[in-house]
């Protein structure tokens, strides 16, 4: 309405009250709703940080009592818990590392090449995000019980690496597969073109273009397989990850060192996801670069 | 190998597929089967189980002994998706479309509660909605709510878990269609004299207000006939001073791939959430998950937690293949699903 009374080719009308006033609101609304909603996102975020530092009575902290850096002074000072947290962190480890390459190459597949059963394998890797978590979790618990009986199938470390690779190898290839897509295949054929084969094309031209999203794909399985409660619940059997210590503690009061660590991993993550997005603003820059050459 | 793959070129895909397809294969759609198979078990874990077609009264018994559970799963999980969409829908729009230089980070803040444990998230709450905790303390002292006042234990506390938990899953497809949005629709719709939309947007407004309003009040066993004339008035004004003809014809349209992805991605993982109810609510608010989980893991029932199970997944499945037919199955994992 602006621009056509500046060219004045059109004579507009006065905006109305409601239109001004409707305007306004547009404006500092939205933003005010937009950081609400972002306060709310974080807020229990920043509770479990808040009672790392709380001195409670007993083994109930859900009421603030006082400060203090105990639970920080001695992380793992509650029985078990140091334990817990390295089954995870190896769980974790190994679990990133299998999904990533086995997920990378599927992606590689389903952006570079048309063939049959496109479609069937776009569905079964989308069928493991959409099916809720505790269904994942009870079919392989039946499987394993089924496999040996009785006594079944032991569930240990083994039974809960193999579920944690299952379910991240899909949001490994959506995640590097949203990377290909934007992929130049120019810079691959100029390679070629140079006289590269197909193997040295792929490590020197290919990978190196694709590791950031195959970074962040790793970093997002990493992150999905160490905060896993629900499948791990099903797989674990006597083992005990980080989060079923926490639905163990749960009934009679999470000490405040699991708090620490909840933050710890959280900071972590956080500091993570930074360094990994620089490098890829970086990395993306260079890519600008070379098609500007090419 | 290598003259090997030059000859047959049309199998590296299935070469490189293969892996991770098998695992897959093996350790997904197997037991998915194995579970089908297992709800026709009779036995027990010691003295071992057997299959027998007979079995197949598992079912009626099973659907019949904890219908209400999954009502209530129906129920929550409905009102959480709703109550998602309601906070996620202006969120996601006003980051794809204020946000400027601040969209990514804002895009972060969004998905950052998933770096920490999701059971130290939802304990969290218990924390502030706790009965003499930051939210209900406050109120109780200056007399606004009763002393025996409590949301902890009943199914505002769940569902108000499972919103949070799941807002994210509800924002980020919604945010993918409206970034991807060609925003200069927009210009031609205002170019093409589309204006505010009035008195169009009070009466959608007003009816979508009240509709929502009216089936939470169901759900939470409020005054439906209040709630809904709340809803309507709520609705009415947002509508008359938000919804514009250009938003109506263009942008709506163009999200509603987003909206689509972002309801069943919520809706799906509430149906079978139970760490909500177990860590918010009580017995009387327990959920199908809970059924399935406690007859899994404690009672070691596993023909009836397997057809409870199967019920939920066979429900799901309905729900995925009619969105794959809607929106094809590339849009699955292209990542406009996620």
């Amino acid at each position: 309405m602006a621009t056509a009374a500046a060219t004045g080719m059109v004579a507009a009308p006065r905006p109305s009250l409601l239109d001004r006033f409707s305007r306004a609101v547009d404006r500092y609304v939205l933003f005010l709703f937009t950081a609400l909603a972002i306060v709310y996102l974080m807020l229990p975020v920043a509770v479990m940080a808040l009672f790392s530092f709380n001195d409670p009575i007993g083994r109930s902290n859900v009421a603030w009592r006082a400060f203090t850096l105990d639970a920080w002074l001695s992380p793992f000072g509650v029985p078990g818990l140091e334990d817990a947290v390295w089954t995870s962190i190896r769980i974790a480890f190994v679990s990133t590392i299998v999904a990533t390459a086995l997920g990378t190459l599927i992606a590689l597949a389903l952006v570079r090449y048309r063939f049959r059963g496109q479609g069937t394998a776009n569905l079964l890797i989308f069928l493991p995000m959409a099916t809720p978590e505790i269904i994942l979790g009870a079919s392989l618990l039946t499987m394993f019980v089924a496999l040996g009986q009785p006594p079944f199938f032991p569930l240990n470390e083994l039974t809960i690496l193999i579920a944690h690779i299952m379910f991240n190898i899909s949001f490994v290839v959506v995640t590097v597969r949203a990377r290909l897509a934007g992929f130049d295949r120019n810079l691959e054929e100029a390679a070629m073109d140079l006289g590269a084969n197909e193997w040295t094309t792929f490590w020197r031209v290919t990978f190196p273009l694709i590791l950031p999203g195959v970074m962040a794909a790793a970093l997002l399985a990493f992150s999905l397989s160490i905060d896993d409660f629900v499948i791990t619940n099903f797989t674990a059997g006597r083992t005990v990850t980080f989060p079923m210590f926490i639905w163990g503690a749960q009934r009679i009061g999470i000490p405040p060192q699991v708090n620490v660590i909840g933050t710890l991993i959280f900071a972590v993550a956080v500091g993570l996801v930074a360094i990994s997005t620089l490098l890829q603003s970086r990395n993306a820059r260079r890519a600008a670069r070379l098609r500007t050459v090419a | 190998m290598g003259t090997l793959l030059k000859r047959h070129r049309g199998l590296i895909p299935f070469l490189l597929l293969a892996p991770g397809v098998l695992w897959l294969l093996v350790f997904y759609a197997y037991p998915a089967v194995q579970m089908f198979i297992s709800s026709f078990w009779s036995g027990t874990l010691e003295t071992g189980f057997s299959f027998s077609l007979d079995n197949w009264t598992t079912y009626p018994a099973a659907i019949e002994r904890y219908s209400e559970q999954f009502g209530r799963s129906v129920a929550f999980a409905g009102a959480a998706t709703i109550l998602a969409f309601l906070v996620g829908f202006p969120l996601a729009y006003a980051i794809a479309f204020r946000g400027g230089r601040y969209k990514a980070l804002l895009l972060f803040l969004v998905i950052a509660p998933f770096f920490t444990s999701f059971l130290l998230r939802t304990f969290s709450w218990k924390i502030i909605l706790g009965d003499d905790g930051m939210v209900i303390g406050p109120l109780k002292e200056i007399g606004l709510v009763d002393s025996g006042f409590r949301v902890l234990a009943t199914p505002i506390a769940v569902v108000s878990g499972i919103t949070y938990n799941f807002l994210p899953f509800m924002t980020l497809p919604m945010y993918v269609a409206l970034e991807k949005l060609d925003k200069r629709l927009i210009e031609a719709a205002q170019d093409l004299y589309a204006g505010p939309w009035r008195p169009g947007g009070t009466i959608a407004g007003a009816l979508f207000g009240a509709g929502t309003f009216a089936l939470l009040a169901a759900i939470f066993g409020f005054d439906v006939l209040v709630m809904a004339l709340a809803g309507g008035v709520v609705g009415g004004i947002v509508g008359t001073l938000f919804l514009s003809e250009a938003f109506v014809r263009v942008t709506l349209p163009l999200a509603l791939p987003g909206v689509f992805a972002g309801t069943l991605l919520t809706f799906i993982p509430a149906m079978g959430d139970y760490v909500n109810a177990a860590l918010l609510g009580n017995p009387s608010t327990n959920m199908i998950g809970n059924v399935i989980q406690s007859r899994f893991l404690t009672n070691a029932d596993y023909p009836t937690a397997a057809a409870l199970s199967f019920i939920l997944m066979a429900a799901i499945l309905v729900a995925v293949a009619a969105y794959a037919r809607l929106l094809g199955t590339e849009s699955l994992t292209t990542g406009r699903g996620v």
